[in-house]
């Protein structure tokens, strides 16, 4: 009777925990509303029949607990029902695998119009790049890294020059533009996760990862680093701010490119290394 | 209605060639310390297991106090931190439950339920024992050199776990995890060998396969997978000893380590985690399906009815080991592998779940119109049952791609693996060591103190894993000391992080009325019997209790029917064991 009673109060608990406390996904800003939808069809499905089996065992155990003199049926198999559960089941899954497989292809594709931006972590801290006028980012690899050179771009290639590179500080993106992100690292795996945008992609020093969504919403978001990278991953965050058209322009304007950069250090270093 | 009991004779073949003689242990040593007895072997690899478990068992404990009262407790250090959560997960999911499910329940289980007098291959068996332990002391030895264990994640991505952004990285807590874990390899390869063999050519006359418990069915199983995943770990640890020690690149691209060009250059760091999850995903029903196999065998016998579905049972425990081999890259979704195997490994992912539940759907059927007794070993099955349900349907969330992106590396993720292969299979640990303690010892164990063990664990780690997905599902990332300030987060988990770690805290304590009842029923425990639970499979029906080495006296018993004839219409009593030829004559005993 207790025993039977307890797996009730499980059900229950477990129905009420979700429902009623406060803890729960954070508001969504980007377009993948739909990644949401997906795991609520599987809330419903994975909720029903979680209850259903556990509250079908506590009758079980409450109706057909040992009684004196009792005996239990003797029913080795039933075909019929084992095939026609099979098949409940084989639908439940393919009803979540299927939104499941459909977002995954859009997620997947990336749209045409969608602007290359790049992150670039490292021990631990988040850089970004963005192509400059040209709409192209320059080539880059890890052995150009350097003290002048952080993001190891290539000066070689002219498409670089004109890169606008942001070094640990806050990253600007326009709203309801969609934007490719480019990742790369240059020492260990990491992981660019912002929760509101809902998507994040490992970061892996010699490839360049991506994903691509469309901010929806103004506003200050941050990103957390969500693959283990070392003794300082817990505090390696970092800011993406979504402006409007106008806001991003003007911050645009106060950047810095590649090229800039480079003629900057080179002149301080002259300039350190006199009398 | 199918036949599902053959008693044909034809089943049982004359025995064709004489029993070859058994090598008796002379001396205290030979019996106890190096011995060949797959019982003994069963005894020492679980005694192993569950004291370098105890210690993975403090280390949660730690990290709990830290997430749960985070800058409380200043010697633990992110870098303190990450050690613990490494040595806790390394050693609870390989050290602890592998080693304790095949070295302790395999070698204990198969000969005796096989009707095998020992496994076919002892001095290789009592090996791997030793291996074993070897493998464990380097690995405790870690905690003791310089530099501390490692702290890569038990997962041990490199780069980070040989740099030295990493404890142990560039010091010896990564070299000694790494040789650890090949010691351990081969030593269980040793094992492993033997028990595959000894369920193919050890079983007793009459002991068709499909007449064999699915303890037996589960562990055999799970046997050959991990003879087949843990070379992947294998290559994998020595490519990455290879990659830290001689300076190669299997694994190592060209990177900047804090400002400074390192000379490694061309290597995959997916390459190692396709090598570790090729390992890791089988190694979750490398433990799952012994887990699985005995807790059929728990619910038949104390809910005095077959199991419901026998011949579904064993196809599906082999169609599940052999559908994870080909789900590995689940774990890999947000790892930067091409994105089209998202498809291939979501769909494989979920049609996995079809055999798993029908499992699931048989073990509850077991209990319809069954004469239910609540024993201890009942109630931790029906805790499993609970708490797989509940794990399992949580990876239908983790196993659908574009669900994961936003729950993966979150402490869903954790509640997720930490309920399924975790709470789950230690609830079938419980239950089984009430069930065949009386077997091992000759006396129960004591029982009120085993319903305050029952209760406390199961409503405890229930209380602790269930609402710690949704500490994920507000978005904090695992393998994080402490949270600190986040906008993003609809309300603060500070609370919720300190009550879970103080249900940590007394689901830990309670474990230790588990091991005092271990000790005192040992001297003070009631008279057993041989077959207490009026059980219908071989180990219950040898002539001495416990069993001796050699397990079946003069005679090995001969199988007339499956494990599962409980209250058969007709039987004088509720249950016929396998090696009752009921309602034949016993004459063919003689044959």
């Amino acid at each position: 009777m207790a025993v039977a009673l307890i797996l009730v109060l499980v059900v229950l608990g477990s129905i009420l925990f979700h429902i009623l406390s406060p803890w729960w996904w954070t508001p969504i800003a980007s377009n993948w509303g739909y990644i949401d939808d997906t795991l609520i069809i599987t809330f419903w499905i994975t909720g029903a029949v979680f209850s259903a089996v556990i509250l079908f065992m506590a009758y079980c155990v409450f109706r057909f607990r040992h009684k004196e003199g009792a005996k239990a049926a003797y029913q080795p198999e039933s075909k019929r029902l084992e095939w026609w559960l099979t098949v409940v089941t084989a639908v439940g899954v393919a009803a979540m695998l299927a939104p499941g497989l459909y977002v995954w292809s859009q997620f997947v594709t990336v749209p045409d119009d969608a602007t290359e931006v790049e992150v670039v972590g490292q021990q631990w801290q988040w850089n970004f790049r963005l192509p400059g006028e040209d709409g192209k980012l320059g080539k880059s690899d890890n052995r150009l890294v350097t003290f002048e050179n952080p993001l190891g771009i290539d000066p070689e290639d002219p498409a670089g020059q004109d890169d606008i590179v942001i070094e640990a500080a806050d990253l600007h993106l326009p709203i309801d533009k969609p934007v490719k992100m480019l990742l790369r690292s240059i020492d260990v795996l990491h992981d660019f996760y912002v929760p509101e945008f809902r998507a994040k992609m490992d970061m892996v020093p010699g490839m360049v990862t991506y994903f691509w969504f469309t901010p929806t919403k103004t506003g200050t978001f941050e990103a957390l680093c969500a693959e283990l990278c070392g003794s300082g991953h817990a505090y390696m965050r970092g800011i993406v701010m979504v402006d409007s058209e106008e806001d991003y322009q003007a911050w645009l304007e106060g950047q810095s490119t590649f090229a800039e950069l480079t003629d900057a250090r080179q002149v301080g270093a002259a300039e350190g290394a006199g009398p | 209605m199918v036949d599902a009991t053959p008693r044909m004779e034809r089943d049982i073949p004359p025995a064709e060639v004489p029993e070859l003689e058994l090598y008796h242990p002379k001396s205290w040593w030979t019996t106890y310390v190096f011995s060949q007895d797959a019982k003994v072997i069963a005894i020492q690899y679980s005694g192993t297991a569950v004291a370098i478990g105890l210690v993975a068992l403090v280390l949660s404990w730690l990290m709990r106090l830290q997430l749960g009262f985070p800058g409380t407790f200043s010697f633990i250090t992110p870098e303190a931190y990450y050690q613990f959560i490494t040595m806790h997960g390394m050693i609870m999911v390989i050290y602890l439950l592998t080693a304790l499910f095949l070295g302790g329940f395999g070698n204990y289980l198969i000969p005796l339920m096989v009707g095998a007098r020992d496994m076919v291959f002892p001095y290789v068996n009592m090996l791997s024992f030793w291996i074993y332990l070897l493998a464990v002391l380097v690995l405790a030895a870690s905690f003791f050199a310089p530099g501390g264990p490692t702290g890569a994640g038990w997962t041990l991505y490199p780069p980070q776990a040989i740099l030295g952004g990493t404890p142990g990285g560039q010091s010896w807590g990564i070299i000694l995890m790494l040789v650890s874990l090949i010691l351990f390899i081969i030593g269980f390869t040793m094992g492993g060998l033997n028990y595959a063999v000894t369920v193919i050519q050890g079983r007793t006359r009459g002991m068709t396969l499909m007449r064999m418990p699915l303890t037996v069915w589960g562990i055999f199983t799970a046997t050959v997978m991990a003879l087949l995943a843990f070379p992947a770990l294998f290559v994998a640890c020595v490519m990455m000893l290879f990659d830290r020690v001689l300076g190669t690149s299997f694994f190592m691209p060209a990177l900047v380590e804090m400002g400074e060009q390192l000379s490694y250059g061309g290597g995959s760091p997916i390459l190692f985690q396709h090598l570790f999850w090729f390992f890791g995903h089988p190694e979750v029903y490398i433990v799952a399906l012994p887990a699985f196999g005995i807790v059929s065998d728990l619910i038949s016998t104390h809910a005095r009815k077959n199991i419901f579905g026998y011949r579904m049972m064993v196809w599906a425990i082999v169609i599940i080991g052999a559908l994870s081999f080909i789900v590995w890259a689940h774990h890999m979704y947000v790892s930067g592998m091409h994105p089209w195997f998202g498809f291939f490994f979501a769909t494989t992912t979920l049609i996995i779940a079809v055999p798993t539940a029908i499992k699931v759907y048989n073990w509850v059927l077991t209990l319809w119109r069954g004469d239910i007794h609540l024993t201890v070993p009942m109630l931790f099955a029906l805790a499993f049952i609970v708490t797989f349900v509940n794990g399992g349907l949580t990876g239908l969330f983790l196993g659908n791609v574009v669900v994961d992106v936003p729950l993966s590396d979150t402490m869903f993720v954790v509640a997720h693996f930490h309920m399924v292969m975790g709470v789950a299979p230690i609830m079938v640990i419980f239950g089984a060591i009430y069930h065949w303690y009386p077997k091992i010892t000759g006396r129960m164990l004591e029982d009120w103190m085993g319903k305050f063990h029952f209760w406390v664990t199961f409503v405890g780690a229930y209380a602790i894993f269930f609402p710690m997905h949704y500490v994920g599902l507000v978005g904090v990332p695992r393998r994080y000391p402490e949270m600190g300030e986040a906008a993003f987060m609809t309300a603060p988990v500070d609370n919720l992080n300190a009550f879970i770690s103080v249900a940590a805290l007394v689901v830990g304590f309670a474990q230790m009325v588990f091991l005092f009842n271990l000790v005192w029923s040992l001297r003070f425990g009631k008279e057993a019997g041989p077959n207490p639970w009026r059980a219908t499979s071989l180990e219950w029906q040898t002539p001495t209790t416990p069993p001796p080495h050699g397990n079946w006296g003069d005679e090995r018993p001969v199988v007339y029917r499956w494990a599962y004839d409980y209250s058969v219409p007709g039987a004088p009593e509720d249950f016929i064991p396998q090696n009752d030829p009921w309602p034949d004559k016993p004459a063919t005993r003689a044959a």
